[in-house]
């Protein structure tokens, strides 16, 4: 074992945040995909329904929350509060302290996220350096939070289409909303199944370190 | 080099966040015991909703009558399955009473003889589609005003022919300019499937609230329940 110190990686608001947000996700997606079921399907009624996997495809009841759409609707707008409160909480949290410096990705990082994918792609010998975070999962995390933030509005155009006819507008109308809210949950699906995957292939320190806050692993600078 | 194992400790710790979670959303598990705190969290929302999001300047907006659903693609949804015959009796008229000054015995030709508004719009159900159609009738803000309901009066109870089958709106949205008792549909009077002989209709809320078959309207300081709201529907079904 070396003898380096642990390094204070992660402010506990970060960790209860990730945390909490992780299972709240759970929690949305499950009474969500409740909701799906009782109209799987996107489009205007009477043409072609919109290219969809799982159109016309009922999800188990293993993965569904609520077991019926009241109470799927009623999870989702119960759960939907400190989701979204929990998602404001860590933002504002990365904005007052600075740290968004260490997760924004900015056109610059492109030609370091090339690096980073030939490095993992075994095309380049040696790792580029980097700060906290390489530019890839800049990408990602930058990515997810806008993710998280189109979750929302989309959630919010397709509840009130009448009184935020202008938010429902932005996303095209409540149809093409509704169809961009359902595959938000995919890309989320897909994000948090690379994430695990790397935390356990790359840097499992960093997984303690989401917990307790303290990291000692491969890559231990700060930006 | 550094140790690439998850320690037991640490396993545990995952196991303690990943536990719970898939026990919540696995076996469709309804949340047995937290019903009435989800119910409560409804009333809360319907509470904001009624806050925050009902404008009676807001108009949904209209669509020509070239962009109507077919009918056929336009479900028809009722208490039973399959829709019950609901028989309008020969003699049917629209009781108005409750806590209003004024209460009224309408029929359906003194109904008709009201303003009439029609509009083409779109319907949005609460399952998630949505069909345009085009729908007639009187504006409910002129059959409030004939009864002159009292200043206690804050919700419309919604009674119908079809025994059971009952809800209940705010009086605000009721007041909303697009919120109508209709009697015709697209091109034809109202049928039995749509909600003869006269049921309420608004863009401004969900399908499950524009209650068919209209029997009563009953102006109350109470909150009125509703036959699917009852079942744990949002109340407000506000959009």
């Amino acid at each position: 074992m070396s003898k380096t110190p642990f390094l204070r990686r992660h402010h506990w608001l970060v960790r209860a945040t990730h945390w909490l947000n992780a299972v709240l996700l759970l929690g949305m997606i499950g009474s969500g995909l409740q909701i799906y079921n009782a109209f799987p399907h996107f489009g205007i009624r009477g043409e072609p329904y919109l290219p969809n996997p799982w159109d016309d495809m009922g999800f188990p009841n293993a993965v569904r929350l609520g077991g019926w759409l009241a109470g799927g609707l009623n999870w989702h707008f119960a759960l939907a509060w400190p989701f979204a409160i929990t998602g404001f909480v860590y933002l504002l949290y990365l904005g007052l302290s600075g740290e968004w410096r260490s997760i924004l990705f900015r056109p610059s990082d492109l030609p370091k996220a090339a690096q980073m994918q030939l490095y993992y792609l075994r095309l380049r010998k040696e790792h580029p350096p980097q700060g906290k975070h390489n530019a890839l999962q800049k990408g990602a995390y930058s990515f997810i939070i806008l993710l998280g933030v189109l979750s929302v509005l989309t959630g919010f155009a397709i509840y009130k289409p009448v009184q935020l006819f202008w938010l429902v507008a932005a996303f095209g109308g409540y149809e093409l909303a509704r169809y961009w809210h359902f595959w938000a949950v995919w890309l989320f699906v897909g994000f948090s199944l690379v994430h695990v995957l790397m935390v356990f292939l790359v840097d499992p320190a960093s997984l303690r370190a989401m917990i307790t806050g303290k990291y000692k692993g491969r890559f231990p600078s700060h930006d | 080099m550094t140790d690439f194992r998850l320690s037991r400790r640490d396993l545990f710790r995952l196991g303690l966040v990943a536990g719970p979670a898939s026990l919540a959303v696995s076996c469709g598990w309804q949340g047995g015991p937290l019903q009435p705190q989800l119910q409560a969290v409804s009333r809360f929302n319907d509470w904001i909703g009624e806050k925050l999001f009902v404008s009676n300047s807001r108009l949904a907006p209209e669509h020509p009558v070239s962009e109507r659903t077919p009918p056929e693609h336009f479900p028809v949804y009722s208490r039973t399955r399959p829709p019950a015959r609901i028989a309008v009796p020969e003699d049917w008229a629209l009781e108005v009473g409750g806590l209003v000054r004024n209460p009224q015995r309408l029929t359906l030709a003194m109904i008709q003889a009201l303003p009439r508004i029609t509009y083409t719009v779109k319907h949005h159900c609460v399952e998630g589609w949505t069909a345009i159609a085009t729908w007639t009738g009187a504006p409910l803000s002129t059959v409030i005003a004939l009864a002159e309901p009292t200043a206690e009066a804050r919700y419309l109870r919604f009674d119908t022919l079809d025994a059971g089958y009952f809800n209940g709106w705010d009086l605000k949205s009721a007041m909303h300019p697009q919120t109508i008792l209709a009697y015709a549909f697209n091109d034809g009077p109202l049928g039995p499937q749509r909600g003869a002989p006269l049921r309420v209709y608004s863009p401004i809320k969900l399908g499950y609230k524009l209650t068919k078959h209209l029997s009563r309207m009953t102006f109350t300081s109470e909150r009125p329940g509703g036959f699917w709201e009852d079942k744990g529907y949002p109340w407000l079904g506000g959009i």
